[in-house]
């Protein structure tokens, strides 16, 4: 295929120019010898050398083609649009049937999913990411625009079919913010990197309750920067259509603006949270018990009033929390 | 029975990730063995045994853990198939990240971790590149263009891997992966006459055979020295 073992290195480059990334990830240095074919290239490091760089030629030759066209399958797909995504009854851990038929979620909708620690909602996360067609323990099946999914969604670590953002996550990387998001959109090869880059610090800063700047090394962002870094990050730059946040903690981050961001960008968002503040700007909310789905419940109009009271509440509390932070007397505020 | 066999860096959560997944394979009603191959101390055997799970423990001590690994994988296969376990799964630590205990027709599971960091997977030799099924463990602690990021890597050394994200506190992805481990086309009744699928380092100098001193008039054998020239 694709002529791999004619073509001259240089050739190969220009045609496929991701395949510099391969050559410098698998240690492969190419410099001065462009104008060899592969086999001759693989022929004419020593023997020694590929003992000790532990080189496998036939196993490279094949992962080289297989590269290849995963790349290609890659760069080539835009209309791969999850538009709709769909639950379709299993049974909870007793054997019972699921108290609901179909549930349809939709491009840009955000689904709170509650329940206590165990009732099952790591499963239903599992069922819809492995995208499950009767053979997970629910026995669910999920449908994606109302048709039976490509298995590529289980394995490809390009389409991942859900992204997640949760409370423990930390940066472990040591860059600076502009480095680690430029490392991120060359990962997945986007074009006009740096309009990106600047557009997910912009939106970060945004949401973050106070700003950060590109150098910044993201290990010494706080809490709600990094937050708001991972949620534009997310929003932005993640191929996944379906993002799944595990709570998302109410200090330094405009959680409205973070999940308005998320369905902006066409998101389905689902979220497992007991916070009624994030809950209830849900459009519905899953109800897990004993492993099944229990309920599904619309957001009622008066329940969007409470929202309103709520939120009014959180203004207040955080007003004090910031005269405290800034050294002030605390006075009521009105 | 099938041999699993399963690598990854110390720490990287194979233990884990090997009782969540057997857990599945239980509740699917196969009958799950370990060996563990370690190097001086494990306890892991204890908590396979807790579980309920058979399990037979090698430790190298003096020797490379690899060779010990290959030198012992058959006997263990031969307790496997004389208990008629449906699967076997070996777990070793890839020690010198470059040894590769994968055998032709064996299904061969790498495991390795998001803290390990960015780069980790170019410096992993055959154990990653030449891996059925490549494990990312610790995911839920990194952000999740760490884990974008992390996977793509992995990707570029080994297309053709299958590439799973488990988390192995709370099991998350070890029922996935349950149902790739078994296949019944796979089954063997002994390992004699199959072949590794990457050679392991060499090493035969004095200090293999117990020398301790230092000095070039005690190195003999197999010994290669550093280039220091500029």
């Amino acid at each position: 295929m694709k002529n791999l073992e004619i073509k001259k290195i240089s050739e190969l480059l220009s045609e496929f120019p991701f395949l510099s990334a391969f050559f410098n990830d698998n240690g492969l240095e190419i410099e001065g010898k462009e104008e060899l074919t592969l086999p001759e290239y693989f022929a004419a490091l020593d023997e020694d050398e590929i003992e000790d760089r532990a080189i496998d030629v036939d196993n490279l030759m094949f992962q080289i083609g297989e590269f290849i066209e995963q790349m290609i399958a890659f760069l080539g797909k835009d209309e791969d649009i999850v538009k709709t995504v769909t639950i379709l009854q299993g049974t909870d851990k007793s054997g019972n049937k699921e108290d609901f038929e179909k549930l349809e979620i939709h491009q840009g909708e955000i689904i709170s999913i509650v329940g206590p620690t165990g009732s099952g909602k790591s499963r239903l996360l599992g069922d819809i990411e492995w995208v499950a067609q009767n053979d997970t323990p629910t026995s669910r099946k999920i449908l994606i625009n109302n048709d039976i999914p490509d298995k590529k969604w289980r394995f490809s670590s390009s389409d991942k079919l859900v992204a997640q953002l949760s409370q423990n996550m930390n940066f472990v990387m040591d860059l600076s913010v502009f480095e680690f998001v430029e490392l991120h959109a060359e990962s997945r090869l986007v074009e006009n990197k740096e309009i990106i880059i600047k557009r997910i610090i912009d939106k970060a800063n945004d949401l973050a309750g106070e700003k950060f700047s590109p150098d910044t090394p993201i290990t010494s962002l706080s809490g709600g920067q990094s937050r708001a870094l991972m949620i534009a990050d997310t929003a932005i730059l993640s191929k996944s259509p379906i993002i799944l946040i595990d709570e998302i903690e109410n200090a330094g981050i405009d959680r409205k603006r973070a999940l308005k961001l998320l369905i902006s960008e066409d998101k389905i968002v689902l979220m497992a949270t007991h916070d009624p503040i994030l809950a209830l700007m849900g459009n519905k909310r899953i109800v897990i018990k004993n492993g099944g789905i229990h309920k599904i419940i619309e957001t009622t109009d008066q329940e969007r009033e409470i929202l309103n009271e709520l939120e009014k509440l959180d203004k207040t509390l955080s007003a004090y929390r910031t005269k405290l932070r800034s050294g002030e007397i605390i006075e009521k505020i009105s | 029975m099938n041999l699993v066999t399963v690598s990854g860096p110390p720490s990287s959560g194979k233990t884990s990730v090997i009782l969540k997944t057997i857990d599945s394979l239980k509740k699917r009603g196969f009958k799950v063995a370990v060996a563990k191959f370690d190097c001086l101390y494990t306890d892991d055997d204890i908590l396979y045994e807790k579980a309920g799970i058979p399990v037979k423990k090698g430790l190298s001590g003096a020797l490379c853990p690899d060779h010990y690994f290959v030198s012992n994988v058959e006997e263990i296969t031969k307790w496997g198939v004389d208990n008629k376990f449906d699967i076997l799964i070996s777990e070793s630590a890839g020690l010198c990240n470059r040894c590769s205990p994968y055998i032709k027709g064996i299904k061969a599971v790498c495991v390795i971790d998001n803290l390990s960091g960015i780069n980790t997977p170019k410096k992993i030799g055959p154990m990653l590149k030449s891996a059925d099924i490549v494990v990312i463990t610790k995911g839920d602690i990194v952000s999740q263009a760490e884990r974008e990021v992390f996977a793509s890597r992995v990707n570029t050394v080994n297309p053709a891997a299958a590439i799973m994200h488990i988390n192995g506190l709370t099991g998350q992805g070890s029922f996935e992966l349950s149902t790739l481990l078994y296949d019944e086309s796979l089954n063997i009744e002994t390992l004699k006459g199959k072949e590794l699928r990457f050679p392991m380092p060499a090493a035969l100098c004095s200090y293999c055979l117990g020398e301790t001193r230092i000095g070039e008039s005690y190195q003999m054998g197999n010994v290669r020295k550093m280039k220091m020239e500029d």
